[in-house]
């Protein structure tokens, strides 16, 4: 049996174990910090130009599956009225000659 | 990626590792998960003292319970309950020996609270359905801004804690006072976004029910589901359900900011609806849930015998009255048939519900609709408002007879 295998079967008992042993504790564990994994969605990338201000903008407060779960093909009033509402509502500071184009990549998009 | 070291350093022991072993593993196996609307392909995802669960977005996150957890049984196991933030400053280190708990405002005396302050208290137990108000959004027609969830986020708890009318009376409510306002620890990423906060009325805070939970079934609160502490409101939607609460103020007025005023509204009017496209004349806040009822041992397409007796259950639920009757139609709605109710675990709990039935060779559809014991019973026709909120028309499961 070589090293490696040895090792593997070692780390794999030691996983089997805790395991075991965690399913029997009756309440999950109490942690007092909690870390949640990093972004991985994205936005389609095209030639618009607004592709490259919705990169710089649209992840700022939230990740961009937020845009790519929406309903499909909802069109230029859609995504400027939630464009309108990033802006107005949350705050965000998109500079106002952005706005537009960040709406057209998005209808053209999505 | 997530950082193992620093979770582990704060969580400790070996339910850590736990947790690391676990996500490895639903890393390795990710799966997919596929809602039934268009742009509804889903990734399944693991996180800490979570299963794998539908996730609709990483940041804030939101997860959505996967239908058939169900099935399982009335109460929602705690690592398959829904998740949902609105703002993505969640807290990532809480300790619970120096949370404090801050009671302020309209009052006669200001209290802080710690865990053990209010775990000394006088504890209760309810068992209630929480649900996001924008459950089912995916399936509005026209479809709408927002969360896109299937059927997912709503989950029923067995929640302990203390009453919010014990801890109010304790700081003494000052005559005048008119709501209060909840507030969390997670907070918006940049100063400008309104900070998430949402009030109750008064007497709505003080009805003995409105609860300050630390556990639900059995065990402390998951960290996505408020941990160390949470308000729980029976009957009414998630948004009053505070995560992570810490901050309790009373007011002589109203709360007037976004979360209240301009979002969380519905149509003020007896079917919080309005002609598909258009838009409300006067909203009113979202209050209590509406009855639903769903089929969960058999999914949509699914193959059964045909002239065979057939085992059908699932859930019911509403905004406190209880249920009354759960019914069956084989035949579009034209004539109905009621099941068999299970135990009731509270009027604000999911009610099971069992039957059997014998369906001819071909195509079926079944339909399940939920009368509450107030006489509210589900609609035919999906109700349509802007936000897709509070959707509850009667479900229909589509069956291969053969």
């Amino acid at each position: 049996m070589g090293t490696t295998t040895k090792r593997t079967l070692v780390l794999a008992a030691f996983v089997t174990l805790a395991m075991a042993a965690g399913m029997t504790v009756a309440t999950p564990a109490k942690p007092v910090s909690y870390t949640l994994p990093s972004d991985t969605s994205t936005l389609k990338q095209t030639r618009d130009p607004g592709y490259a201000k919705a990169e710089a903008w649209c992840a700022t407060c939230h990740s961009r599956d937020y845009i790519t779960t929406q309903p499909p093909r909802k069109g230029k009033e859609f995504w400027t009225a939630e464009v309108t509402k990033m802006v107005v509502v949350y705050g965000a500071p998109i500079p106002e000659p952005d706005r537009p184009l960040i709406a057209d990549y998005l209808a053209a998009t999505y | 990626m997530f950082d193992r070291r620093q979770f582990i350093k704060g969580a400790g022991g070996l339910a850590a590792v736990l947790a690391g072993a676990r996500l490895t593993r639903g890393r390795a196996w990710a799966q997919s998960a596929e809602l039934p609307f268009a742009n509804g392909a889903r990734s399944l995802v693991q996180y800490p003292q979570k299963r794998p669960l539908i996730r609709l977005t990483e940041r804030p996150p939101q997860l959505e319970t996967p239908f058939g957890v169900f099935d399982d049984g009335p109460l929602t196991p705690n690592d398959a309950f829904f998740v949902r933030y609105h703002l993505a400053d969640i807290p990532h280190e809480i300790d619970p020996d120096t949370f404090r708990l801050e009671i302020d405002g309209k009052v006669k005396q200001a209290l802080s609270l710690s865990l053990k302050d209010l775990k000394a208290l006088p504890a209760t137990e309810i068992v209630a359905v929480n649900q996001c108000s924008g459950n089912s959004r995916g399936f509005s027609s026209p479809r709408v801004a927002g969360g896109q969830m299937g059927n997912g986020a709503m989950g029923n708890a067995r929640w302990k804690g203390v009453p919010l009318k014990l801890v109010l009376d304790k700081a003494g409510v000052q005559a005048g006072a008119r709501q209060v306002v909840l507030q969390g620890l997670d907070k918006p990423v940049i100063p400008a976004t309104p900070d998430f906060a949402k009030a109750l009325e008064l007497d709505h805070a003080r009805d003995g029910e409105v609860m300050l939970a630390w556990a639900m079934n059995g065990a402390d609160l998951p960290w996505l589901n408020g941990y160390p502490l949470r308000v729980v409101v029976p009957g009414y939607y998630g948004t009053y359900w505070m995560k992570h609460v810490n901050q309790i103020t009373v007011i002589d007025t109203e709360l007037d900011n976004f979360w209240m005023k301009t979002a969380y509204r519905i149509p003020d009017n007896e079917c919080a609806c309005v002609p598909a496209g258009s838009k409300p004349d006067k909203t009113v806040p979202i209050a209590r849930l509406d009855v639903r009822s769903f089929i969960t041992n058999l999914q949509d397409g699914a193959a059964i015998k045909a002239g065979a007796s057939t085992p059908v259950r699932g859930i019911a639920f509403d905004g406190g009255h209880g249920i009354k009757e759960v019914a069956l139609s084989s035949d579009g709605g034209k004539t109905w048939r009621a099941t068999q109710l299970g135990r009731e675990l509270g009027k604000y709990s999911f009610r099971t519900w069992q039957t059997t039935v014998k369906l001819a060779a071909g195509a079926q559809a079944l339909m399940v609709r939920a009368t509450s014991r107030s006489g509210e019973i589900q609609p035919m026709e999906p109700r349509w408002n802007p936000a897709g909120y509070m959707r509850n028309a009667i479900e229909i499961v589509h069956l291969g007879a053969a």
